[in-house]
């Protein structure tokens, strides 16, 4: 392999320009963090990590998250499916909008959000009849988590569904199956990888979210306060150790989730091209 | 007009007109299902984004546009979009050298633990932003490895600009170094191997070979990354110290006056950072039609 001759200038500059460059914005200011926390000791550490506050949060964020990502999968397939499958008005106008989460800033959709569902907002005076209050409890740390996470489904399921080609789905019809049949059989075993894939990034997302929560989320120990924010808080308090061994953390489980996540779309590319 | 046409028809294209209709009828919905389906997408859609976006602008313009241009033109405020440029304009240039530098190495040449590089490209993506900030403290912070010299020296990172641009950096990492691998994957290295062949010096085949091909996907790369950056909230809070009319970006901004139930003057600096993303949703649509459209007229030939 080292014997291919390669004629293309640059290799050794932009290469080591890279590492360089990413040795000294990622990767040495997050070892800080692994090395900060060996200032506690092992005992210190977990008596940190789990402390009953601190389990609450990690309780709200994974649930929250798991739930929003779950909405999320299921509405997604559903955006996805009307956009590639059917033509309406304003069509394009709403397949550009469904990225507004990645555009818009967290803090300003927390508080439009916060806006929107409070007691007195649009949306919030119409469910608190109903005895559903969404601001300020952990519904509305869902809510937000679900508004940021939507457009990742979207984006994974909608090209495989554009390249689903429509020649088993009419071999499945002429062959007398229902077209729920044909959804359930056809369509669906060729874009569970991507909604998988968009399910597990909308997750990772949600967890780490923070700019839109806090606003929304009314940030009560124990009930409605998210694991970031708890190490926001610690770190106001100059508890930096504990701040960190908060943050490692949840870098672990990002980092897990960062693996199974590259590991799914290498699956779902192969797993695609196998079915083609 | 389909009874006409199916009188003066041939065969042939009858035939093809009845398959038309049978494909259609096979492999779509009953027009009721295909409604209630799209009304269903477009409610949850009105539910959390739509209502939501129109709320700013209602917000922000609920107390008269006077005390909106008031809240805009605050010092307070015009200092906050002031360091908000100077972020971006700042991180954005270093990440696209980045970008352009990691994307060359990994996509024309071979070498071992390519697809771990890519791997560590994407970490800033796995972080939360609060931990973004916090690593910057643990660093540059006042109990941090160079927080005693930093300060013996009178240099301020944390708390002050630098800071901000720093966690701005991390945050937008990825972005366009993540637009262009794909992108110059598929294009291969004939058309700069050519180049060199032809006599061309390194520099010669990068400005009129190399960047010419990849400026669609560097543009969108820079849209999407100029959005984040702009946008930071959680990384650029930890690190920022909310110093009002010096350390505060436009988010900070907005938070501050909505803790203050400055509500008016909140939603209307926050409306700003809203059509900002609008104008980005909308380059971003165009970038995405022009490359469609390029590829489209690229196949005949």
């Amino acid at each position: 392999m080292a014997k291919q001759k390669n004629v293309l200038p640059g290799f050794n500059l932009s290469l080591g320009y890279a590492l360089l460059y990413l040795s000294l914005i990622v990767l040495i200011p997050l070892s800080a963090a692994f090395i900060k926390t060996t200032e506690l000791s092992l005992a210190d550490f977990w008596t940190t990590v789990t402390a009953p506050r601190v389990m609450a949060s990690y309780r709200l964020t994974f649930g929250a998250s798991l739930i929003a990502a779950l909405i999320n999968a299921v509405f997604g397939l559903l955006i996805a499916w009307v956009l590639t499958r059917y033509t309406f008005p304003g069509r394009r106008i709403i397949d550009a909008l469904v990225d507004l989460p990645f555009a818009l800033p967290t803090a300003v959709a927390g508080i439009a959000l916060t806006a929107v569902y409070a007691g007195n907002g649009w949306i919030g005076s119409h469910l608190e009849p109903l005895g559903i209050k969404v601001a300020f409890t952990p519904l509305g740390v869902m809510v937000a988590l679900t508004f940021i996470g939507l457009p990742f489904v979207v984006r994974t399921v909608q090209p495989v569904l554009e390249d689903l080609s429509a020649d088993t789905e009419e071999a499945a019809a002429s062959l007398g199956a229902t077209r729920w049949q044909t959804f359930t059989r056809i369509i669906f075993p060729g874009i569970w990888p991507a909604l998988l894939t968009g399910f597990a990034l909308a997750f990772a997302r949600a967890i780490g979210e923070y700019g839109s929560v806090i606003f929304i989320a009314g940030n009560m120990p124990m009930v409605s306060e998210i694991t970031p924010l708890i190490i926001i808080t610690k770190l106001e308090q100059y508890d930096y150790a504990g701040a960190t061994a908060v943050a490692v953390v949840m870098l672990v489980i990002s980092f897990l989730l960062l693996f199974a996540i590259n590991g799914l779309q290498w699956w779902s590319n192969r797993y695609l091209g196998s079915q083609r | 007009m389909s009874g006409t046409t199916t009188i003066t028809t041939t065969v042939s294209q009858y035939n093809h007109y009845q398959a038309k209709v049978a494909h259609n009828r096979a492999t779509s919905e009953p027009a009721w299902i295909r409604w209630s389906l799209i009304l269903i997408a477009l409610a949850f859609l009105a539910l959390f984004l739509f209502v939501p976006l129109v709320a700013v602008f209602y917000q922000a313009l609920s107390k008269g546009v006077e005390t909106y241009v008031t809240a805009l033109s605050d010092p307070d405020a015009i200092s906050a979009i002031w360091l908000t440029l100077i972020a971006a304009g700042i991180s954005l240039p270093l990440n696209l050298v980045f970008g352009v530098s990691a994307a060359w190495a990994i996509t024309k040449f071979n070498f071992k633990g390519k697809s771990f590089l890519i791997t560590l490209i994407d970490l800033p993506f796995a972080v939360s932003p609060v931990i973004a900030g916090l690593i910057y403290v643990l660093i540059f912070g006042l109990q941090g490895w160079f927080g005693q010299w930093l300060s013996d020296n009178e240099y301020r990172v944390i708390f002050a600009i630098p800071g901000i641009v720093l966690a701005t950096i991390f945050v937008t990492f990825p972005f366009i170094a993540r637009e262009l691998i794909p992108l110059m994957q598929a294009q291969g290295k004939d058309e700069e191997e050519a180049a060199l062949v032809l006599g061309a010096t390194g520099w010669q085949m990068f400005w009129h070979v190399t960047i010419p091909n990849i400026k669609w996907g560097l543009l969108y790369g820079v849209i999407l990354s100029n959005a984040r950056a702009m946008g930071e909230f959680g990384a650029v809070s930890v690190v920022s110290g909310h110093i009002r009319g010096m350390t505060n970006t436009m988010p900070l901004h907005v938070e501050i006056l909505y803790n203050e139930y400055n509500y008016a003057a909140a939603f209307a600096v926050a409306s700003l950072l809203a059509l900002l993303a609008l104008v980005t949703l909308a380059l971003k649509s165009f970038v995405e039609w022009k490359t469609a459209h390029s590829i489209d007229t690229e196949i005949p030939e």
